[in-house]
């Protein structure tokens, strides 16, 4: 994969992690582990299920990939990229404080991950990468995973602060509705406020990429022999995906959120939502 | 002279209910808290899921969008909200509005840049009826509008709403703790029992 996107530039190979390598890592987390124990912080049940998930979930998807690499087949690719597709909806539902209740929700969070992440990706390797074919796992399987990943960040957050807020002020949102505005007015900045929350992770990560951080793509690029700036320019274009399917992925996602709570007669039904 | 003719109203396990409310009538809503006075008004403003039908003179609620039954059926909640810097944010003109309706509860038009935040509960619910009455709702839903306000100032807003009701023909239903304010204000009175049957108590004879 690396080695394709590199031009005439000699190829290093990754130099292999052994287990012991990543036992060694994994002792960092048992110190900060015991910390935790020692502070009474409770994050320690956490920390060790998040670890292992990590470790059970990526081992997983390496072996998968192995094999979708080596048979490529746009079947395979359809499959993988929805049960990435549930999981993302499934992880979006599971950080909201107040969800809305049943398939409806569920569908929601999802619905606007499907729309915003997979017409971008689906731009970006068709148009604009143009491999044969467009579906090559290499670039769909990584490019879709961080516009899922960066999506389900934007609508999660989102969504959630327009439920949280929408619980919070709705008496004043009914104030505004009995003086006649209709549903649109009386949650318009409330509505902003939560599409702003969830685009501004990656509009500050936009504006900071290179000074403070580099991007975790383009530092496996740079770690797999790419040249920087090949390097770059695959992060320029990732960047600017990733930012458009937040953007819209949250619009969609806000937007399905307001037509549910509020019904056909411009009435607030906070009964949508089930309770923390 | 549009009346409000209420037809087999339910709404969460409640009614139904049927009664009018004549044009430049006062009808008082008594009954003990709980009973379901405040959620009898929200359905009557269509904020609450319902069933049967809601008439102001020929204008049919399901026949219009519910933002402009609700500026025609006007509910004045027990509690006001505001959501903006000042005070004058909150109407579509404040230049507009009238200087004696201000100077009756108690303002000057200066009242247009008072912070929100600075308001007592009382100032609130003062421009709350201001506000309301500026829009010239054909019909009022009144939930205890004079409950946090001063005695001094109690008389002049029962006055100032009953004096709208007459001048414009509109509807009133007046919810109220205070059986001696009901006697002022109205002189047809409605009684909601605990479990939110509502009785037509008549009229009294008693001209006030």
């Amino acid at each position: 994969m690396v080695g394709s996107l590199t031009r005439g530039c000699p190829r290093m190979n990754v130099k292999p992690l052994t287990p012991s390598d990543l036992a060694l890592a994994a002792s960092l987390l048992l110190l900060l582990g015991l910390l935790s124990w020692r502070l009474q912080l409770g994050l320690g049940r956490q920390l060790a299920i998040a670890a292992a998930r990590t470790t059970v979930q990526l081992l997983l998807i390496g072996h998968i990939l192995r094999l979708l690499f080596a048979h490529v087949h746009i079947g395979f690719m359809l499959l993988i990229s929805l049960v990435m597709l549930a999981s993302a909806g499934q992880e979006v539902m599971a950080r909201q404080h107040r969800s809305i209740r049943g398939l409806h929700g569920w569908l929601i969070g999802t619905g606007a991950m499907f729309i915003s992440s997979f017409s971008v990706t689906f731009l970006a390797l068709f148009v604009i990468i143009g491999n044969v074919p467009w579906y090559t796992p290499q670039y769909a399987i990584p490019l879709l995973g961080m516009l899922l990943g960066n999506t389900m960040s934007g609508v999660a957050l989102g969504m959630d602060r327009m439920t949280e807020t929408l619980w919070q002020q709705r008496q004043i949102i009914e104030q505004r509705l009995l003086l006649g505005q209709t549903a649109g007015q009386a949650v318009r900045e409330i509505r902003r406020q939560a599409i702003r929350a969830g685009m501004m992770p990656i509009i500050n990560s936009m504006a900071t990429a290179g000074l403070v951080s580099l991007p975790g793509m383009m530092t496996g690029q740079i770690l797999g022999g790419s040249s920087p700036l090949d390097a770059v320019h695959y992060q320029i274009l990732i960047m600017f995906l990733i930012c458009a399917g937040t953007g819209f992925g949250t619009v969609v996602a806000i937007l399905g959120v307001e037509r549910k709570l509020f019904d056909t007669r411009h009435r607030l039904r906070l009964d949508v939502l089930s309770p923390p | 002279m549009p009346r409000l003719a209420v037809e087999n109203l339910c709404f969460q396990n409640r009614g139904p209910y049927s009664f009018r409310v004549e044009g430049g009538e006062c009808v008082g809503l008594q009954g003990a808290s709980g009973a379901g006075k405040s959620l009898l008004l929200r359905a009557l403003a269509d904020l609450d899921p319902r069933t049967g039908s809601l008439h102001l003179g020929d204008i049919d609620a399901d026949a219009v969008a519910a933002p402009i039954w609700r500026q025609k059926v006007a509910l004045l909640p027990a509690e006001s909200g505001w959501w903006l810097e000042l005070v004058g944010d909150h109407f579509t003109d404040f230049g507009a509005v009238d200087e004696d309706l201000l100077a009756t509860v108690g303002f000057e038009r200066s009242v247009r840049n008072w912070q929100i935040s600075r308001l007592s509960t009382g100032e609130k619910q003062r421009l709350a009826i201001v506000r309301l009455l500026h829009n010239q709702p054909p019909c009022l839903l009144l939930d205890e509008p004079t409950a946090s306000l001063d005695p001094g100032l109690v008389a002049r807003v029962e006055d100032l709403l009953v004096t709208y009701s007459r001048v414009h023909q509109a509807p009133m239903l007046w919810v109220s703790h205070d059986p001696a304010q009901l006697g002022r204000v109205s002189r047809h009175r409605f009684l909601m029992e605990s479990n939110g049957r509502l009785i037509d108590t008549g009229v009294s004879q008693d001209e006030r």
